[in-house]
């Protein structure tokens, strides 16, 4: 492309983009420091501090007998390209993870 | 300076992490006995309340290993990778990279990918604000400038390519009634236009162009790479879409 | 020594307060005379930027604030972190806060960070440098900070002085403040097996800038003995509101927090909790006019 004619193209898709944008979204924004907004999930935050204790006990084995077994194993997802359909497979691992 | 102890932080810092150490002798109970399982308390604030911080951390992963799993997994996560430092909504930046190398989910090839993404939508909730970009200066610009300009991208924005529908994954188990999941590899754009972050799927050329743009590129060299690839590459939707998801910081020209 | 004249001019009242929770945010700014002031913990505003910080910065504009840290490991073997402490100063500095504590606690070992606060023991050689850590911090953050008193489940063998020994020397050779957490002495006390009232008696409530309330759950040692965990995940038991207005009758009022970061309740919990810390910190204040 020639020089002159691409500073033109960039330049009226970039002008086409802003006309297209004008008074929408952007017009639109509020600010907001609430939380609960529609769509957006308690967790958006991540994990805070904790400055007390748990009388929750955690049980560590070594020993690794456990199966995934969440959504992982009633999603479906399509088959990839090696046709391999790629849901949780239900047989445990046994076996000791080593630390 | 030093300070000589005899139940040393090492000491104590190394048994609360590993429950096959014994109670450090020195800890005692108020008659004198060893402390037993009243050191036990300590163990369990430090791993489950890091446990707590991975589930909220990675609720996705979370829903696709179920808890008993998930537990157990960022358990031994949590014991061989604490945080680094007291911020937790940063920890778990290893957690993508410690999936890939965790045998029981070698099956679940796309969960390293979802971390990824649940990681970044973390990172751009707390990234620095943006500072508000008028889409005006674009076309007050001379078209010279213009295809000579440099967009600073937000912080808060980041693009996540995956051989996987991560994206999709990620709203089927997090939005209720979503639809399944159909297609394959995706990349995400993750945007924030206040406080609140969303993400879009992007095409490998827009991904590509804004690439090129991050590493501080000027538009011209940018829109030539995108080009490159895909010679339908659209600038004025790319464009648009940057505008319509404010992750444009500012331009310098 | 600290430099007192560099002390915030925010002032917190001698009322009660709740510890902030961004579930709460709406009826936090629906009716602001249900509790007169919040504390934040502060490593949770540490980030860059977004709506934990916007939030923040918009209710220090209605409310007095206590900035918590809970991650500075005081009583760590090793130096303080400085990248973490420079972090707090920028914070206190935005933030102004009325109140500005930490506890007798360490909480990093190395580069590791194992989010609880680890018990110290109580000899001259910890005093010695749980001293120099605290002059560090009020000397960079340039303000005073109140030191809280830990709730514990073990003992050491090699400690040699009572933690109430322990404090006061610290407060005396710092001129930090004390935050006096009432729920813990009940908890370590239980633990240790000695009396609250009796801690309370002993301990030097001149210096105390805030009282720390909250709930603790019930466990049992290997011995089958009480043990009490504070877990802040439910409301103040009687025992420790009775030991509360002991302290009062004692200490006159101070600004007193309720701590709730499990199990999170509902507002109106949370509210009503407050509501009755004030209403005995109202009558303590009639019983020293």
């Amino acid at each position: 492309m020639a020089k002159s004619v691409k500073k033109v193209a960039i330049a009226s898709a970039v002008a086409a983009a802003v006309t297209s944008i004008a008074g929408g979204a952007h017009a639109a924004n509020v600010k907001c420091y609430g939380v609960a907004l529609a769509g957006e999930n308690g967790c958006a935050a991540g994990p805070g501090t904790s400055c007390a204790g748990t009388s929750t006990v955690d049980y560590q084995g070594n020993a690794w007998k456990l199966v995934a077994e969440g959504s992982c194993t009633t999603m479906e997802l399509p088959a990839a390209d090696d046709g391999m359909a790629r849901k949780g497979s239900l047989e445990p691992l046994e076996r000791d993870i080593p630390s | 300076m030093s300070y000589p102890l005899l139940v040393s932080q090492p000491k104590f810092s190394e048994a609360v992490l590993n429950p096959e150490l014994p109670t450090p002798s020195g800890l005692i109970d108020p008659n004198g006995r060893p402390a037993g399982k009243r050191f036990d308390v300590y163990r369990n604030n430090v791993v489950t309340s890091l446990i707590d911080a991975m589930q909220t951390a990675f609720p996705v992963v979370h829903k696709l290993v179920g808890t008993d799993f998930f537990n157990a997994m960022a358990g031994f996560y949590v014991r061989k990778f604490p945080p680094q430092n007291p911020m937790l909504m940063f920890y778990g930046t290893g957690f993508p990279a410690f999936l890939t190398t965790f045998e029981p989910v070698a099956h679940l090839a796309y969960l390293p990918d979802v971390a990824r993404l649940e990681l970044a939508r973390r990172q751009s909730y707390h990234a620095a604000d943006a500072q508000g970009f008028d889409p005006q200066t674009l076309v007050d610009l001379p078209e010279d400038a213009l295809l000579q300009s440099r967009f600073d991208l937000v912080p808060a924005a980041q693009i996540i390519p995956s051989d996987h529908p991560i994206q999709s994954i990620w709203h089927h188990n997090m939005i209720d009634n979503a639809h399944p999941v159909k297609s394959r590899g995706e990349i995400v754009l993750i945007f924030r236009p206040e406080f609140d972050v969303d993400a879009t799927l992007i095409s490998h050329s827009i991904a590509h162009f804004l690439e090129h743009l991050q590493r501080g590129e000027t538009l011209e060299s940018a829109y030539d790479a995108a080009q490159q690839i895909d010679n339908e590459f659209d600038l004025s939707n790319a464009i648009t879409l940057m505008l319509s998801t404010s992750i444009i910081n500012k331009i310098t020209t | 020594m600290l430099d007192q004249s560099k002390s915030a001019p925010n002032t917190m009242p001698n009322r009660a307060g709740v510890g902030y929770k961004a579930q709460h945010l709406n009826d936090i700014l629906k009716d602001t005379s249900a509790i007169s002031w919040l504390e934040i913990h502060a490593e949770n505003y540490m980030g860059d930027g977004g709506r934990p910080i916007a939030q923040l910065k918009h209710l220090a504009e209605i409310y007095p604030i206590s900035c918590h840290g809970v991650g500075l490991s005081i009583g760590a073997e090793g130096p303080l972190d400085a990248d973490h402490l420079a972090r707090l100063k920028h914070l206190v500095d935005w933030l102004n806060p009325a109140l500005f504590s930490e506890h007798l606690a360490w909480s990093t070992h190395d580069t590791h960070f194992l989010n609880d606060l680890l018990p110290v023991p109580y000899t001259q050689g910890v005093v010695d440098r749980v001293v120099d850590h605290i002059n560090q911090v009020q000397v960079t953050v340039g303000r005073q900070m109140l030191l809280e008193n830990p709730s514990t489940y073990v003992a050491f063998a090699e400690s040699d002085m009572s933690e109430i020994e322990f404090l006061s020397a610290v407060a005396k050779r710092t001129g930090c403040g004390l935050l006096l957490d009432v729920n813990n002495v009940f908890v370590s006390a239980t633990n240790q097996h000695y009396s609250p009232q009796g801690y309370i008696d002993a301990y030097p409530l001149e210096h105390v800038g805030e009282i720390h309330l909250g709930g603790h759950e019930e466990d049992a040692d290997d011995h089958g003995e009480t043990l009490l965990i504070d877990s802040h995940s439910r409301a103040v038991v009687d025992p420790v509101w009775a030991l509360y207005e002991y302290t009062l009758a004692r200490s006159g009022p101070r600004p007193t927090l309720i701590e709730w970061d499990n199990d999170i309740p509902s507002w109106d919990v949370l509210a009503s909790e407050a509501a009755q810390a004030d209403a005995l910190l109202v009558n303590a204040v009639s019983k020293v006019a």
